[in-house]
């Protein structure tokens, strides 16, 4: 870094501790006050031009090549539009079941992975704290015990996943129309063994996410934080569903701005647009437009939108997170780390759950319809809403694809996060290291999948410029 | 039965029939020799040269070459395996083989063969030609990005179904499979119960909606290389 100009540029690249490559520019006019922040994407891929003219049955195992951390929402989200593709609206118990826990196991792991190998650094050390213990390996030295526990919580959810699809990154398990194995039973002892450990140790993680709300409430409250709507789906009574549902979008006040929509119509209320600075579009809600329209995707908007939890542990702490705001849908953006664990542990409950379910070991795995020429495959994944919509020809070709994915949902938010972060922290101070990890902390929370969202290539980490007011570069940071 | 011979085999006596091929007569003996082109029942080819054997001193395909008395045949020796994994690779890289997400990993004998042969990735550079795809058929349909040119279905479909459905057009890096056709496979007499659709070794010619049915753990080659099949027979006949 180097600070003699009086007008100034900063770039944070990479950004770091998130999945994908980005960067963050800050621009600081004369009085090296903050002028303007932003998160730029800069990956670009093109999934959604090179599955066209495959065959429709390919999608959901090339798609989710997308991404490593939550291939298993690709692969899914893709199904479920493939699903409708060949006229199947309902699946066997057995596929359906299949399906639900392979998806709990990879929210359990994508979670657990954030959580203590992303952003647990930030909560335990803090913002300021050295970067040299400020990462994984210093929690490894540090909390050797909680360490311990994040790794075998990802692996529980990975087991999880290959006893569902076969492998644990990238398995073959939902093909249009249901499922391609059942749990065997010795899969089924073998997961059954750690699925209580699992719930209690979410408890734990739960306890430390809660814990450093309420210890830092006073300064988290502004932290990045803004009024916004929430989207996510929901089931028929409100409660919350991870694998499918409908649409309910909320306002700031939590007033529902559409409910129960049917994920065929999606279109009808979210549209994106294009910004020249970012390989990533901006959704919005078309009957609000773009500059009123944005809303939140993932934990937070998932708690604030549903109206309960299916699960009973995980809704006693659903009901404790809704008393911290009276009700009123919560705005904090570091609330997502409660949040995103409140939905860990009610994932472990339904692991637990789905294990004693003997329709797992059920011999119907598929079934079959009417060929039908368009479809659509929403899913919670572990960031948020992601969206599938395919077309397919006659002779089976994929001619359509367009993939909205959690991040993209919440790339207005994000920026404003940065934006607000920046500006109540940086503008007219000496810039130091831990003041600018603030700005990536605030990005952190959303738990952003950057290469998903841009469905794009290139290195992994993201990057933080400081530009003065005529756009010259003065300060950037690089890391990974 | 025909009148029988020995030769040798990486210093194994082997025992052959006039008529029979290196090949062949490797494999009632339960010796493996890689092969991609060939395919039992079938008129041998000789066109992957993947069962490249040393025979006497000099390079030969093993699926065309007869066995003969005397002869000293070099196999799983390291400078024939490393000619076989060259040839693997340039197969590989010239075509668009993404086994990722092919409906025939786990069960492709081009992918068997790389697995068995220890091949990490390919050491020459990818060509990525532009290949099409024909998806006319209703029940079949072809992948050319991942065709090898064994021409098992040109022969499978004149030798077995009694066809000429697929040929070959076009010479050296333009040498492609053609459907005896206009246009597309559609228009063909092929079925999906040929043995031309079951002869491909590769992801190229497909049955449409039966792809990721066997689940990862329990296709042909999950937990064992390909070729173990005939090299079971060996140890069985020893015990």
């Amino acid at each position: 870094m180097n600070h003699e100009n009086t007008s100034q540029r900063i770039v944070i690249e990479p950004v770091t501790r998130v999945e994908g490559h980005g960067k963050v520019t800050i621009l600081l006019d004369e009085e090296r006050k903050v002028q303007q922040a932003r998160l730029h994407i800069v990956e670009f891929r093109g999934f959604e031009r090179f599955i066209q003219g495959r065959p429709y049955w390919e999608a959901p195992v090339l798609v989710q090549r997308l991404c490593g951390i939550c291939p298993v929402s690709h692969h899914l989200a893709a199904v479920k539009a493939m699903d409708l593709i060949v006229g199947v609206d309902r699946l066997t118990p057995t596929a359906e079941k299949m399906r639900r826990l392979m998806h709990y196991g990879q929210t359990f792991q994508s979670h657990s992975l954030h959580f203590f190998h992303l952003v647990s650094p930030d909560l335990l050390f803090g913002f300021d704290a050295d970067p040299v213990i400020r990462n994984v390996i210093g929690v490894a030295k540090s909390f050797p015990e909680l360490a311990v526990q994040g790794v075998m919580m990802r692996k529980f959810g990975q087991e999880v996943i290959r006893c569902t699809s076969g492998k644990k990154i990238h398995g073959t398990g939902a093909i249009p129309g249901g499922i391609n194995k059942n749990l065997s039973l010795k899969e089924r002892e073998f997961l059954r063994a750690d699925a209580d450990k699992m719930v209690a140790w979410s408890q734990a993680a739960l306890k430390i996410a809660k814990d450093y709300t309420a210890e830092h409430l006073a300064t988290l409250k502004d932290f990045g934080s803004f009024d916004s709507s929430h989207m996510s789906l929901v089931g028929p009574e409100g409660e919350m569903d991870l694998y499918d549902g409908r649409l309910r979008c909320i306002d700031a006040d939590g007033v529902k701005i559409f409910d129960q929509v049917d994920n065929q119509r999606y279109m009808d209320h979210i549209t994106e647009e294009v910004r020249s600075w970012s390989y990533m579009k901006f959704p919005f809600i078309k009957s609000l437009g773009p500059d009123k329209g944005w809303y939140r995707v993932g934990p937070l908007a998932r708690l604030n939108a549903c109206d309960r939890i299916d699960t009973p542990l995980a809704e006693d702490e659903r009901r404790e997170f809704a008393a911290l705001t009276g009700g009123q849908p919560n705005q904090i953006s570091m609330a997502y780390h409660w949040a995103r664990m409140i939905e860990t542990l009610h994932s472990a409950e339904k692991i637990r759950e789905l294990l004693d379910d003997p329709d797992l070991q059920g011999s119907e795995l598929m079934a079959h319809g009417e060929r039908r020429e368009e479809a659509v495959g929403i899913i919670e994944a572990p960031r948020g809403t992601l969206i599938h919509h395919y077309r397919v020809n006659e002779d089976d070709q994929v001619t359509m694809a367009n993939l909205i994915v959690s991040t993209t949902h919440n790339n207005t938010p994000m920026n404003l996060a940065v934006e607000k972060v920046a500006k109540d922290h940086l503008s007219g101070v000496e810039i130091t290291e831990g003041l600018l990890n603030r700005v990536e902390v605030a990005i952190r929370a959303y738990d952003p999948c950057l290469s998903c969202a841009t469905h794009a290539m290139g290195q992994m980490p993201l990057s933080l410029q400081l530009m003065d007011h005529e756009g010259r570069l003065l300060d950037e940071r690089k890391k990974g | 039965m025909s009148e029988t011979f020995t030769f040798v085999i990486d210093d194994k006596e082997i025992e052959g029939c006039f008529g029979q091929t290196i090949l062949e007569a490797a494999e009632e003996a339960g010796v493996y020799i890689p092969r991609l082109c060939h395919l039992k029942g079938l008129t041998p080819f000789g066109s992957c040269r993947v069962c490249t054997c040393m025979v006497n001193g000099r390079a030969m395909a093993a699926c065309t070459q007869p066995a003969a008395p005397g002869m000293i045949v070099e196999n799983a020796s390291e400078r024939v395996t490393e000619i076989r994994k060259s040839l693997v690779e340039m197969l590989f890289v010239e075509g668009n083989h993404f086994c990722m997400f092919c409906e025939r990993s786990g069960d492709c004998e081009l992918q068997g063969l790389a697995y068995r042969f220890g091949i990490a990735a390919p050491r020459y550079p990818y060509l990525f030609p532009e290949r099409d795809l024909d998806a006319s058929h209703d029940d079949i349909f072809i992948d050319r990005n991942r065709c090898v040119l064994c021409g098992r279905c040109v022969r499978a479909s004149r030798e077995k179904d009694g066809k000429h459905v697929f040929g070959f057009v076009g010479r050296g890096p333009a040498k492609r499979v053609q459907v005896n056709a206009e246009a597309a496979l559609a228009e063909t007499k092929v079925a999906v119960t040929d043995e031309a659709v079951a002869a491909c070794p590769v992801g190229a010619i497909l049955k449409k909606r039966t792809a990721y049915r066997v689940p990862v753990g329990e296709r042909r080659y999950d937990h064992e290389p390909i070729g173990s099949d005939i090299e079971k027979r060996r140890t069985a006949a020893a015990e």
